[in-house]
């Protein structure tokens, strides 16, 4: 027997996510204040989210039609009954030493998303990931440290309640995540799915969308799980991809080297690329919920259920499968275009009246997403409507235009709209698809060209692009492209 | 029914400073409510659905409806010091970690 060195031992990480939404209502989860971002320090106050003393908070009827639509969308079960608790920890960011969240009736359990991440060769790999629970509370106020860039040294801190009280749904995913590119496709989806709702703008620089990552690795093959640490503050997607990633590789090495891992909170710092200790004693909270005294339980009444069920659009990842299996898009494509739920529809209301759903879905991804993205605009800021992108569309399909005209006419359509046709038709940029024409075109350009026929017959027959060009520039880029080629080799090997 | 241990526990959850006397004097009242409460186990509650509000009622809501509270400033004055347009608390965390 040989004594090999025993096999190194593979793992796997368990990750699960804890995701923070705030919902797009005008004002708070209990009280009237304003929920807008940014606006001086303690304007959106009032005695409720203050909480002082002998003040009512009644639930904002906006918030639960938003958590059930969310809910819904997350394919959970939704409680017919449920309530609000109280969960007490001492901390300046909640004025009144309590949060009021829910506990152990949650409006929303037990539900799943897919998502669907695009291998190297375009296939899709789809996995279902399943969702603990959603539930409502407020949010905290915000804290500036002073005296310091850091908590840990600063003096005194100053407190900023405007966001204390505005409305959010948590919600927890089961740990079925295994790395990192999987929590950031989850943490994306979540985000395509409150937008296409229109329950969240599910912005990350303004907080609007928060994740926290629980993590553990174990030995693969293995039922238990690792310790479980938490990271918190990252604020994009990619950070979430490489906070986790950062943290596996730490926990191997801790594991391999001997070590023990340590339940704790870890943030992730942007500019080192690491996630450090926060030092906080684990074990010691103890947050003594028990339900809210202040407010009455919520009934969410079937028909209302139904309601709200039958006003849902259709959810991102249904328009991903029908794009790709009846409208034959790639999955990469398929992705692209439902990102957002109104180029999505924009792209539905083209392709009602064009031919080639693929013409169209290229216009809309290259030139029109390139023009929004410059511009820093939405689709629904753009003058040309989806019929006119649809004679476009058409037009290039029966070989009226060339995609190159097409392509240079498109920034004109954009900003001052009207019909794609008429355009085409009053700036006579109609395609030459006439032989004789095009071939009285070709004449000329060699003609007016000796020295590069002479190359070109001496065998350097990438002129031929050289030719085209000519063609081209004599026809004002309106000579069918690939007619002209066809002719102009014919023409050149008769001449050779 | 309740120790010492758990009466300290309850106190620094809740932030409060006891003395010993104190200490040894919640561990008996908090024991002998306990136990008063503790008669209601004797009752049969199979079939009682678990009450969460002792008041009937449900769906209270309100629309959502801005309404900007006008006494900003005297708000800002309740709290014991200000900065600004910022309340000011004291230092958060202790330095040893």
């Amino acid at each position: 027997m040989t004594t090999a060195a025993p096999a190194k031992i593979q793992y796997e990480a368990v990750i699960g996510l804890e995701t923070h939404c705030q919902l797009s209502t005008q004002t708070k989860i209990f009280s009237s204040s304003s929920t807008e971002f940014g606006a001086t320090p303690n304007t959106h106050i009032d005695p409720i989210c203050l909480g002082m003393p002998g003040v009512l908070p009644v639930l904002n009827e906006k918030v639960l039609e938003y958590a059930v639509k969310a809910g819904l969308a997350l394919n959970c079960t939704i409680a017919p009954y449920s309530k609000f608790d109280r969960k007490q920890y001492f901390y300046p960011d909640l004025p009144k030493n309590y949060q009021i969240s829910q506990y152990d009736l949650p409006i929303a359990e037990h539900g799943w998303l897919e998502i669907e991440l695009v291998g190297a060769d375009g296939t899709p790999n789809r996995k279902r990931i399943g969702i603990t629970r959603l539930h409502m509370e407020e949010d905290a106020g915000k804290l500036v440290h002073g005296g310091s860039d850091r908590l840990s040294g600063s003096t005194y801190s100053l407190v900023d309640y405007n966001r204390a009280g505005v409305p959010l749904i948590e919600i927890v995913s089961e740990p079925d995540l295994r790395s990192g590119q999987e929590a950031a496709e989850y943490a994306q989806e979540v985000r395509r799915i409150v937008r296409y709702l229109g329950v969240s703008d599910g912005n990350m620089q303004e907080g609007s969308l928060r994740c926290d990552v629980n993590i553990s690795v174990r030995p693969v093959g293995r039922e238990q799980f690792g310790t479980k640490v938490e990271i918190k503050n990252m604020n994009s997607f990619n950070a979430i991809q490489r906070a986790i990633e950062y943290e596996i590789d730490r926990q191997i090495q801790a594991i391999e080297s001997g070590e023990r891992i340590l339940q704790e909170t870890r943030l992730w710092e942007e500019g080192a690329q690491r996630t450090i200790s926060m030092r906080i004693k684990e074990g010691s909270s103890d947050y003594r919920y028990f339900p809210e005294p202040d407010l009455v339980p919520v009934e969410v009444s079937p028909a209302q259920l139904d309601e709200w069920r039958s006003a849902l659009p259709e959810l991102p990842a249904s328009r991903r499968h029908r794009y790709e299996t009846q409208l034959g898009l790639s999955p990469y494509d398929a992705r692209v275009l439902t990102d957002d739920r109104a180029i999505a529809e924009y792209f539905e209301a083209t392709i009602a009246h064009a031919a080639n759903s693929k013409q169209a879905a290229n216009l809309i991804m290259g030139d029109i997403s390139g023009y929004l993205n410059a511009e820093k605009r939405t689709i629904g800021d753009i003058a040309l409507t989806p019929s006119s992108l649809a004679e476009l569309v058409n037009l290039i399909e029966d070989n009226t235009i060339s995609n190159k005209i097409a392509k240079d006419i498109l920034p004109e359509l954009l900003i001052q709209g009207g019909s794609a046709k008429e355009l085409v038709e009053r700036k006579g940029l109609i395609q030459i698809s006439d032989t004789g024409a095009l071939e009285a075109a070709i004449d000329e350009a060699i003609t007016a060209n000796p020295k590069e026929l002479e190359q070109y017959r001496n065998g350097k027959t990438k002129l031929l692009g050289f030719f085209v060009g000519q063609v081209m520039k004599q026809t004002g880029g309106r000579a069918d492209p690939k007619l002209t080629n066809q002719l102009l080799l014919e023409k050149l090997n008769s001449l050779a | 029914m309740i120790d010492r241990e758990q009466v300290r526990k309850v106190a620094h959850l809740a932030r409060l400073d006891l003395t010993e006397a104190e200490e040894v004097q919640f561990t008996t009242q908090l024991s002998s409510i306990l136990e008063y409460i503790e008669q209601l186990s004797e009752l049969d509650t199979t079939n009682v659905v678990p009450t969460t509000r002792a008041i009937e009622g449900s769906n209270v809501m309100r629309a959502d409806e801005l309404i900007h509270h006008a006494d900003r400033e005297a708000m800002l004055e309740c709290a014991p010091d200000r900065v600004g347009d910022y309340f000011k608390v004291p230092k958060i965390m202790n330095e040893e970690s």
